[in-house]
């Protein structure tokens, strides 16, 4: 499985990057961790002149904290996510759903930006920036603009970001102190997507509830967070499965997938509210 | 494609070679750099028998070109062994608790297992199945594989003291 021929450019900072995008156009493609993209090379399913690696873009990198919010890195890796102590204690959600992410090698590699930018509804961080109510930041050669992770996804691999912009930043609320948070996935082994997962996050009389892979986008039900905000377990459930759209698949049939969706986000919810204080 | 010039430091050797951009890191250690202890298991990140460290990090060499490796610092199962020649003390407790069968997966494991107790020097079983998740052994000798770095755990901490 070799790919096929391009050339490889390591620019030094987001500017060259995004220059190199824009004029190279459709032919070139941004490399952060490389874990869904080499796969698709391999498999000559992405075909393409140019890959711009940004491992050397310190701009992209680093987990930065205030009484706030919290700033991550687009090339900050799933293992760098996980050892952040700091970011555990803002955010706890963030490392018990990186830790549910592909295998500690994968991890090493693999990066919270291109999981939240390919668009794959298969990943496990769109779901849960939404859950958070988080924001991309995207760079082109102009100034950049900020894309609320609920409006980012447009169909399977379909983004709000344009073709020439890069996705620099995520920047997340902090949840308030004593928020009940859980993130629930299901399985077939270590290493696959879900056949369901939930991001949950509740207290304070207010929540918010999103879940992966069971429509072509990530899917975050405003009414569903109403419903558990005002503590009707029921008419959360009710509405989440109102908003999924499951397809048939090797993980399952559509009635299996909407079964299992149901227990991950009952299961998500139970340890969310026994968390909440 | 014109080649693009990459050099790194491999088991402590430094390398510099011409190499065509699509090249994977680990087509690039075993056909250019002939070192062949880094498998070829199922070319697709799933199942680990490619492993390397590269600057401190498991890594799937299947699934890295070899221009983002440009300027690190790699060890494969062969920097593991002693600077006699003799077994590492890892490869040795694989040896001793027989913690492997056919070997294919021996060399990712070794490798991805020596990461492990760098940072991790004194794990439960638990999370020695944990950290060793993205390895399969498709003999399925996973009880002896988590009994050997159980093992070398004991035997390096125990090296340690000695040495303090």
């Amino acid at each position: 499985m070799i790919p096929g021929a391009f050339e490889y450019h390591r620019p030094a900072s987001v500017a060259e990057a995004a220059g190199l995008l824009s004029q190279l156009g459709d032919d070139a493609r941004v490399l952060a961790g490389g874990h869904s993209l080499i796969p698709m090379m391999k498999l000559r399913m992405a075909d393409l002149s140019h890959l711009v690696d940004l491992q050397d873009l310190d701009e992209m990198k680093g987990i930065k904290i205030t009484v706030s919010s919290v700033t991550i890195g687009a090339m900050v890796t799933q293992h760098e996510l996980i050892a952040d102590d700091a970011l555990a204690a803002a955010v706890p959600i963030i490392r018990e759903a990186a830790l549910q992410i592909a295998d500690p090698q994968v991890r090493y590699v693999g990066t919270i930006g291109g999981n939240v930018a390919n668009g794959d509804p298969g990943n496990d961080m769109p779901g849960l920036m939404q859950c958070l109510n988080a924001t991309y930041e995207v760079q082109g050669t102009e100034a950049s603009r900020m894309i609320n992770a609920r409006e980012f996804y447009e169909s399977a691999y379909f983004t709000a970001r344009e073709e020439e912009e890069i996705l620099t930043r995520i920047h997340i609320p902090r949840p308030a102190g004593g928020t009940g948070y859980a993130y629930e996935k299901q399985k077939r082994k270590i290493g696959d997507y879900a056949t369901a997962a939930a991001a949950v996050l509740v207290g304070g009389g207010e929540a918010s509830v999103a879940m992966t892979n069971l429509s072509d986008t990530p899917v975050w039900s405003q009414d569903a967070g109403k419903a558990l905000a005002s503590g009707d377990v029921e008419g959360c459930v009710a509405a989440v499965m109102g908003a999924i759209d499951p397809a048939d698949d090797m993980r399952g049939p559509v009635e299996f997938k909407k079964h299992v969706a149901g227990m991950i986000l009952r299961r998500a919810i139970d340890r969310a509210l026994s968390r909440a204080s | 494609m014109a080649k693009m010039h990459v050099k790194m430091t491999v088991n402590g050797k430094e390398v510099e070679a011409l190499a065509e951009p699509r090249t994977l890191l680990i087509h690039f250690l075993r056909e250019d750099l002939n070192i062949t202890g880094p498998h070829i298991g199922c070319e697709s990140s799933h199942c680990g028998a490619c492993t390397v460290d590269i600057d401190g990090k498991s890594v799937k060499s299947c699934t890295m070109f070899v221009g983002q490796a440009n300027g690190t610092d790699i060890t494969t199962v062969e920097g593991l062994t002693n600077p006699d020649g003799s077994l590492g003390v890892i490869q040795e407790m694989f040896r001793e608790h027989h913690g492997l069968q056919c070997g294919y997966c021996t060399p990712g494991m070794i490798t991805r297992a020596h990461r492990l107790l760098q940072e991790n020097p004194s794990p439960t079983e638990e999370e020695v199945r944990f950290g060793m998740a993205g390895n399969l052994c498709r003999c399925t000798g996973y009880q002896n594989i988590v009994k050997a770095i159980m093992a070398s755990a004991d035997m390096l901490n125990a090296q340690k003291e000695a040495a303090e």
